[in-house]
């Protein structure tokens, strides 16, 4: 019998355990899957907690339950790995040996890298929403905001759902109009990136979007420091921006047993791996997906989902010995809440960035425009994930492989669009 | 895309100035693009933080984010941006003549 152990249990440990357990017998492989708690947080719904459209108890649920018959559940932070000796140890002192090893541990905020960012202020002017806790802390705060200077800040990329950040300014605006305020608030999104987004044409559209808002925007600002008690951001070559709440996105690093674990990830704890097998680089017995990983693309759910075919096949040909036959082609797509309950979506991969269209084919949600149809899109999303994402069954029309047909292409001629 | 001529070789730069082919890097082009950068000179400091960049691209396939860069070149992250203003991960590059960080999507 030959051993998978799985390190994470969100949303690409999950669905990867169970589309391993229904791809191989129960006498063939023993999975197991290890995580520090078990609270399994539906990531997109953190978003809509500070606006109060949903609230933190009804995006968590227990991670056994998600998880199908014959796959055990370690409830325990994991120590470190020891790739030699394919074991990993955990922190009650216990061991568990694999044949594969998964790593799907995520990502997790950096608050000590940024000066004062956890002082003084931390939960009382600086918030982020990237947590259960700080997203209802944040709806608290923004509850009882009706005027001054609200600043959204991405620390530094990479972060998970980069659109996140744009979602929330756009989420705020439409907030405070409804209450009525919006005149006296001014909303400021302040970004490391030289534009709204990295790539062009989304970060055209998604700049005109926050103009078209009044959203003031602030490029190439890299933070220091937070300083709480003076209300200001300061980047590191002494610009200011003043702020009476600030909604800060921390910098990421990977999960903390990866640094301790020699030879398994970088500086940062992500684990390097190749972007179309999803192999580590550390060892042939060790894969990754989702925001754990180290490859070119978003750390988004609809990577970790997209990749989860991929990894289920690559784990195949690897236990029998024969070379890697899927590749992943970085396919991403999200939708992004718009406010006025529309929302616009975005799809793209390694090689194509997000362009105008529609997905997945010519009729189909419209690409990079706003739409209601969207907007219930993403509503309806929170339903598939548990009921059809983590259990590992394919979505009808969602493929792992980018679809181009029904993409318009702003950048190729139009002959060159393939149907 | 444009072909420049850089300390008396020709150069291929993209619409940002960035080397398209980092072969076609010299110690020489690199004091050259610095010096329209408004660094002038590139002390030993500067030296240290361009051959981290380029050894970092060889091994890697891209240059390093400011955080990491703060955390494996040895300078801190404040000295790196007295070192190159306004963005040393950026600017660090485009003197090694390596692609500009893509480590952001």
């Amino acid at each position: 019998m030959r051993r998978i152990v799985i390190v994470g249990t969100g949303t690409g440990g999950t669905l990867a355990a169970n589309r391993l357990r229904k791809a191989f017998d129960l006498g063939e492989v023993a999975i197991t899957c290890i995580d520090k708690d078990d609270r399994h947080v539906y990531q997109p719904g953190l978003l809509f907690v500070p606006f109060g459209l949903t609230h933190p108890e009804d995006i968590v649920r227990p991670r056994r339950r998600q998880l199908h018959e014959g796959i055990s559940f370690i409830d325990a932070a994991v120590d470190h790995v020891d790739i030699e000796n394919q074991t990993v140890f955990l922190d009650s002192g216990e061991d568990v040996s694999y044949d594969v090893l998964v790593i799907a541990s995520g990502a997790v905020l950096a608050l000590e890298d940024t000066v004062g960012l956890s002082g003084p202020g931390w939960m009382d002017t600086v918030f982020t929403f990237y947590t259960p806790e700080g997203a209802g802390a944040l709806e608290g705060a923004l509850a009882t905001f009706d005027q001054g200077h609200l600043v959204v800040n991405v620390i530094e990329m990479p972060i998970k759902c980069p659109v996140a950040p744009l979602e929330f300014c756009f989420l705020a605006d439409w907030y405070f109009r409804e209450r009525g305020v919006r005149d006296r608030v001014d909303l400021t999104f302040v970004t490391p990136l030289d534009a709204a987004f990295t790539q062009p044409i989304a970060a055209r559209h998604l700049g005109g979007m926050l103009r078209e808002r009044n959203i003031e925007l602030v490029t190439e600002f890299n933070t220091g420091e937070v300083d709480a008690s003076g209300g200001r951001l300061i980047s590191y070559d002494e610009r200011e921006v003043p702020f009476d709440l600030a909604v800060v996105i921390p910098a990421h690093n990977g999960a903390p047993y990866v640094t301790r674990s020699p030879g398994l990830g970088d500086v940062l704890g992500f684990v390097e791996a190749d972007e179309h097998t999803l192999q580590a680089k550390a060892a042939a017995n060790i894969f990754v997906l989702g925001d754990a990983a180290s490859i070119p693309i978003s750390k988004a759910g609809s990577v970790t989902h997209f990749e989860g075919e991929i990894l289920v096949e690559n784990i195949r040909c690897f236990l029998e010995g024969r070379t890697l036959s899927a590749s992943f082609d970085g396919h991403s797509n999200c939708f992004i809440e718009t406010g006025f309950s529309k929302a616009m979506l975005i799809d793209f991969n390694y090689e194509v960035e997000p362009e105008t269209g529609h997905y997945p084919s010519r009729i189909g949600l419209p690409l990079l425009k706003e739409s209601r149809l969207n907007h219930l899109g993403k509503l309806m999303f929170q339903w598939l994930y548990w009921h059809s994402l983590l259990p590992g069954r394919d979505i009808p029309g969602v493929s792992s492989a980018m679809p181009l047909e029904g993409k318009t292409s702003e950048t190729k001629d139009e002959s060159e669009v393939r149907a | 895309m444009s072909v420049e001529t850089i300390a008396g070789v020709p150069i291929d730069l993209n619409e940002e100035g960035f080397l398209t082919d980092p072969r076609q890097w010299s110690e020489e082009v690199a004091v050259e693009l610095a010096k329209r950068e408004g660094i002038d000179p590139l002390t030993p400091r500067h030296w240290e933080v361009v051959r981290f960049m380029r050894s970092e691209y060889e091994k890697k396939g891209a240059g390093p984010s400011v955080r990491v860069l703060g955390k494996t070149s040895g300078v801190s992250i404040k000295e790196l941006y007295e070192l190159f203003p306004k963005g040393p991960a950026k600017l660090a590059a485009k003197i090694a003549g390596i692609p500009k960080p893509r480590g952001c999507i």
